[in-house]
């Protein structure tokens, strides 16, 4: 299972692979914007930084059980990357999860900068 | 979807093609997949026979890049796949065990007939449902002290059985007995721990399961008999997990220091997830120490589980323990790559064996089959999908020689999650299930489509090469009666 995302720009490109990831996970449009955290990832380069900013997702979800719907990239370097991510506790009355995604993959993961276009396959 | 391979396979028999070398530049060994001709086509289908060649770029790499029956498409790695490499100057990837490391399968005889249990099904899936918790973010009931998920990663299942979870017998018929030595848990991260801590004793989701099923068929009594499966009817139980967030965060946290290892000698790979170092490289030593303590975790996992499954049973039908006859015949990991020795060209050496979706099947009288099973070979379990058949099998001397003491793992899938959710509702497979009279308990009905029988190869066909090929030998077959599904 996998996802191409496009954006503007790079930034919203990853931003919209996240809210993909989220989509996965749980139906979007019942998920509430009510607390925030602050992400931070960097790697070598822009196709690390994808993988990297994936599996920094889902780890906080599963550590702090913490559903993401929105994604404000305010700093992107292709090699780092900061955000503030809103969303809500798992609150398992209102949130029935759909699929348990393991980590992104490095197989056939793609950055292109040019077309502001990335793609991940997930381990699910 | 994948374009289908077009790419060259010569047939060596009926049961074995091969890639060769000269497929593909790079590749320091041909590829071997053991398919029947009918299978082909399937496998066909997608890329997995070109990640088949893909391994055997491989530094170190030994005989062929083997693909089991259940070959599918993987991440970087097919699923049935194994490659072994040189220790002395091979590699270890983490991409070769994939990210659910020790994902297993451990099966349990009873005394009970399928006619004693048919009244009280219900009542048992809903035991089994509500005493091993499942399901896409569930958390177990073991409340670990502070450091003591480092004894997990060390002990493995050991520790489970040091809690009061099983018995000390069952050690002795779990792969490594539960307990892989040089698991080092400095070696593994503080955000895999995190994970790990509130998950142990945790069945998970996606394609884990536990299931209530009744023999149905015995191929070699005798050998069935040794194993404690006697008869017709005799109810068995199947557990299928893994190692849950921590073996999934040692995964990422090691394929990162790998693709940074590869950038850094900028080595060319046809796929990143290939991603590895080598053997005797700090980054190659520091993988597998974490990787062994991933591989006891899951070992603690499926022995807590064990624990409640018995009280499940003696619960619902009001028996005692030894009434009840819950014995563990025997734990595979069919997610590990392991140092051992064998033959090549009549000289011992060492090999880092990578086993993605493949378990080992080592024969009869090798140092690593437990005592009881000495004289029939270790006992592999095969789990079909979820409504159909799962197989019983025990390795061979053919395997020790060609197939670095491997067989197949599962059925092995046809259709990825995403088109088999397409294809069919939960509901649907719910209702296709419940009117073969099997009982299903899940949290997630969405999801069940995923696991749905139209989803994976027929898998008697797929244990048909394995036995054909002679890398493994069937012994008796089982049918679901009732699932939990994670």
């Amino acid at each position: 299972m996998g996802l191409v995302a496009y954006g503007k720009s790079l930034a919203e490109a990853f931003a919209n692979a996240a809210y993909g990831l989220f989509s996965l996970i749980v139906e979007p449009n019942k998920v509430k914007e009510r607390e925030s955290r602050k992400v931070t990832v960097q790697a070598q380069d822009a196709e690390s930084l994808l993988f990297n900013w994936i599996n920094e997702l889902i780890y906080i979800f599963e550590v702090e059980h913490l559903l993401f719907k929105s994604f404000n990239i305010t700093e992107f370097t292709g090699q780092s990357l900061e955000a503030t991510c809103w969303g809500e506790k798992y609150d398992p009355s209102r949130h029935q999860l759909k699929t348990g995604v393991k980590s992104a993959t490095y197989h056939m993961l793609k950055v292109d900068g040019e077309k502001n276009r990335v793609q991940v396959i997930f381990d699910v | 979807m994948p374009e289908k391979w077009t790419g060259k396979l010569e047939k060596v028999d009926d049961y074995r093609w091969r890639i060769p070398k000269s497929y593909k530049s790079g590749m320091r060994v041909d590829g071997l997949i053991y398919a029947s001709e009918a299978m082909l086509d399937d496998i066909r289908q997608d890329r997995a026979a070109e990640q088949v060649a893909n391994v055997a770029f491989l530094p170190g790499i030994i005989g062929y890049s083997l693909a089991m029956p259940d070959i599918h498409w993987g991440y970087g790695f097919p699923i049935g796949g194994v490659a072994a490499m040189r220790v002395s100057d091979g590699v270890i990837s983490p991409g070769g065990v994939g990210f659910d490391i020790n994902c297993g399968v451990r099966m349990l005889r009873t005394n009970l007939l399928e006619a004693e249990i048919h009244p009280k099904i219900k009542q048992l899936m809903d035991a089994l449902y509500k005493n091993v918790p499942s399901g896409l973010g569930s958390e177990g009931k073991i409340r670990l002290r502070h450091g003591e998920i480092d004894q997990v990663l060390v002990k493995g299942a050991r520790w489970a059985v040091e809690k009061g979870f099983g018995h000390r017998e069952e050690l002795e018929t779990t792969e490594e007995y539960g307990e892989m030595a040089g698991a080092d848990p400095s070696k593994v991260s503080g955000r895999a721990k995190e994970r790990g801590v509130p998950q142990l004793g945790t069945l998970g989701s996606g394609n884990h399961f536990l299931e209530v099923a009744m023999v149905d068929q015995i191929y070699e009594k005798d050998t069935a008999k040794t194993m404690g499966i006697d008869q017709i009817g005799q109810v068995m139980l199947l557990v299928h997990c893994g190692s849950r967030g921590l073996g999934y965060q040692v995964a990422d946290d090691y394929i990162s220091v790998m693709v940074n290892f590869i950038k850094e000698h900028n080595i060319q790979l046809p796929d990143r997830q290939l991603a590895y170092a080598p053997l005797n490289s700090p980054q190659g030593q520091a993988y597998l120490a974490a990787m062994k303590c991933a591989a006891n975790y899951a070992w603690a996992n499926r022995q807590c589980i064990t624990h409640w499954v018995r009280d499940s049973f003696c619960q619902v039908f009001g028996k005692s323990e030894k009434e009840t006859g819950l014995e563990l015949i025997y734990d595979v990991c069919h997610n590990i790559a392991k140092i051992e020795e064998h033959d090549l060209n009549g000289r011992k050496a060492n090999l880092c064996v990578h086993r993605k979706g493949a378990t080992r099947a080592f024969p009869a009288g090798h140092p690593d089959v437990p005592a009881k099973y000495a004289r029939i070979g270790q006992p592999v379990f095969i789990p079909g999908d979820m409504g159909r058949l799962s197989y019983v099998l025990v390795g061979t001397e053919q395997a020790m020689k060609e197939s670095f003491g491997s067989t197949c793992h599962g059925a092995g899938r046809v259709k990825s999650r995403a088109a088999a959710k397409r294809a069919l509702t939960g509901q649907e497979v719910l209702k296709e299930l419940e009117s073969r009279g099997i009982t299903i308990k899940t949290g997630n009905l969405k999801d069940l489509a995923e696991e749905a029988s139209e989803a994976y190869k027929d898998i008697t066909s797929v244990v048909n090469v394995a036995h054909n090929a002679g890398i493994s030998r069937i012994v008796a077959r089982t049918k679901p009666i009732g699932v939990v599904k994670g």
